[in-house]
């Protein structure tokens, strides 16, 4: 070390301060300041979880006093959901029924229609297709639920009425089909996603012995991807089961345990929107009713979701 | 001998060829009626809407009238909830993608929070108007109000922000940290500092996603018991008094466009269908405009890769 630098250090003002705690300090305060902006930051990560295990905690505690006036039997057994008559009955079946039709005419759109463009945009469309397809199919997904409740109720169903004259005005065909279409951007944007994420080395050598690209697509590219396309099923299941607007709309509001989708029927998510609507006060068994509901729906949905969740964790991990 | 073979003949060429002909044609025919529902619908809306699209239908109340009736409330309404909803979804978002992204060590907390996030962005959406009101309208008593539609609806686009968010720091490369570091930065000035202005253009993106979905949400809105008939305002922020500025109306009672549209709907009556799809032309128009300009951000941020 050179001297002056020595003389240097040796009369530096912050010498007789104690130059090197400053610098300490210094270090701390930031190593602190570090600390507690990770703890802020892990804090707003846990705001998912906090609002997971509260879904779960508002729906069991409310729906904990309904079925202390409900027992679970009749709820699953019995065939009318009356709460809000002066003689209640509270079987969840026909609303079970409500949204299992209305999600299955859903299904019966989307999936086949879902299939065919998601082969069609991962084996044969060329790039400039795709590209000008998917932010269109995008939009389509992104289109307000209210809307697409509209246009079941006022386009649909009257269109529907020119082949069956006898259709009423509140059905669940309508309806049905217009969830179809409207889960049918999301079924393709996740099926299209396995089919893409099969290697290209399988389509090479199934080219390579004469296979054309139908009979490549439809023998090697989607039995390969077959986990990915089903969860996207079911995905699309847990989507068209919790879908609101457009039957609360479009699908009437009676209660009907009906499995014909020519007649109008309330789901579990309709009945919620109507009592919801009207002004039931806080603890009743109206009130309780929308809950245990709620937690019917959220089973279903979240079983489809898990299910979903785990057969898209294999189709990644195979390759 | 070849009708013995074990090997079942293929079909000829030809037939190959038409087969793949009549599945082009099938899976054009599948998107055609996906875009055409797109078509079709806005076509409707135009059609039964676009005539009473006015200052007057913007300007008014709700009215028993349905040549009186306007939309006032309904998108001042939306306006304050959206407010509401990018000043506390938009930096919960962001910050707990950054947590996840770059701070997050692999343990079961993380993996807890990830399944957590993947969980929330597909529970239906009624499921968050169920939990806003058991939580925030009766048990922290916040009533049917501003507040609570925003908080809502913040938690409901939580994911969007969290997964889009998360695309964005990803796409930052490595090498920009270590240089950062190497100049002595810590890691949140490096964050801070580098990763998150370079990431901007993809969070816009994804604030831009999750705002286009959450003013077209009404399920949880009417859960939490948005009316769908209003005739006042919320009172105003500003004030001619100290502090000027005032918080009033995020207690109020209100009202949003897509209720407005739903009340509209269920109304017998060829005028107030005409309401409800001029009400429908805007929402669609303001979606269709945010997922446009998202679409349009990423392609060009696809575009222009220039590390």
């Amino acid at each position: 070390m050179s001297p002056s630098i020595v003389a240097a250090k040796n009369t530096s003002p912050l010498r007789s301060l104690g130059g090197g705690d400053i610098m300490a300090m210094h270090r701390r305060t930031q190593q602190r300041r570090e600390r507690v902006i990770e703890g802020g930051l892990f804090i707003a990560a846990l705001t998912s979880v906090a609002a997971t295990v509260t879904i779960i905690a508002v729906l069991l505690s409310e729906s904990i006093g309904f079925f202390k006036t409900v027992p679970l039997t009749n709820f699953f057994t019995d065939t009318l959901w009356t709460p809000l008559f002066a003689d209640p009955h509270y079987g969840i079946l026909p609303l079970l029924a409500g949204t299992l039709v209305t999600s299955g005419v859903g299904l019966l759109v989307a999936i086949p229609l879902g299939t065919v463009s998601a082969i069609y945009l991962s084996e044969f469309a060329s790039s400039r297709v795709r590209e000008v397809i998917k932010p269109t199919l995008e939009l389509l997904g992104a289109v307000p639920t209210v809307v697409y409740g509209y246009f079941a109720l006022l386009v649909v169903t009257p269109g529907l009425q020119q082949i069956w004259s006898d259709l009423p005005g509140f059905n669940m065909l309508g309806p049905g089909i217009v969830i179809g279409i409207m889960i049918m951007p999301f079924v393709i944007s996740l099926s299209e996603d396995a089919m893409r994420a099969v290697p290209m080395v399988l389509r090479e050598g199934s080219y390579a012995i004469g296979a054309t690209r139908l009979q490549t697509a439809w023998r090697v590219v989607v039995p390969a991807a077959t986990s990915g396309i089903v969860a996207a099923y079911v995905l699309g299941v847990s989507r068209a089961v919790g879908e609101t607007m457009v039957v609360a709309i479009a699908a009437g509001q009676n209660t009907n345990l009906s499995w014909n989708p020519l007649e109008p029927a309330a789901t579990i998510t309709a009945y919620i929107v109507q009592v919801a609507l009207g002004d039931l006060p806080h603890g009743s068994i109206g009130y309780q009713s929308i809950f245990a509901a709620g937690l019917v729906l959220a089973m279903l949905t979240f079983t489809c979701n898990i299910l979903g969740h785990l057969l898209r964790k294999r189709f990644r991990e195979v390759y | 001998m070849a009708a013995q073979s074990p090997l079942r003949q293929p079909p000829s060429i030809a037939r190959r060829k038409t087969a793949e002909a009549m599945f082009k044609v099938l899976g054009i025919g599948s998107l055609a009626i996906a875009v055409g529902t797109l078509v079709l619908l806005f076509g409707t809306l135009l059609f039964q809407g676009a005539m009473r699209i006015d200052w007057q239908f913007l300007m008014s109340y709700p009215s028993r009238h349905a040549a009186q009736a306007g939309i006032l409330p309904a998108w001042v309404g939306s306006t304050l909830i959206m407010l509401v909803t990018t000043v506390v979804g938009v930096p919960l978002g962001v910050a707990a993608a950054i947590y996840l992204e770059e701070y997050a060590r692999r343990n079961w907390m993380t993996e807890l929070i990830e399944v957590a996030v993947t969980n929330l962005a597909s529970v239906p959406s009624i499921i968050f108007g169920l939990l806003a009101l058991g939580l925030f309208v009766h048990i922290l008593g916040l009533g049917e109000s501003i507040l609570v539609a925003g908080l809502t609806l913040a938690l409901l686009v939580l994911p969007v922000m969290i997964v889009t968010t998360r695309e964005a720091l990803r796409t930052i490369p490595v090498e920009i940290r270590e240089a950062a570091s190497a100049l002595g930065a810590s890691k949140w000035q490096t964050i801070a500092h580098h990763v998150l202005p370079y990431s901007g253009a993809g969070i816009l993106t994804g604030i831009i996603l999750a705002l286009s979905r959450a003013i077209g949400e009404t399920a949880p809105i009417i859960t939490i018991g948005a009316l769908t008939f209003i005739a006042f305002l919320p009172p105003t922020p500003f004030s001619t008094q100290p502090p000027y500025l005032s918080f009033d109306w995020l207690l109020s009672p209100f009202t949003v466009l897509p209720i407005q549209m739903f009340g509209w709907v269920s109304r017998p009556g060829e005028d107030f269908a005409s309401n409800a799809a001029a009400t429908g032309i805007l929402l669609v128009g303001m979606t269709l405009t945010m997922n446009g300009l998202a679409i349009y951000l990423r392609y060009r941020m696809r575009k222009q890769v220039s590390w």
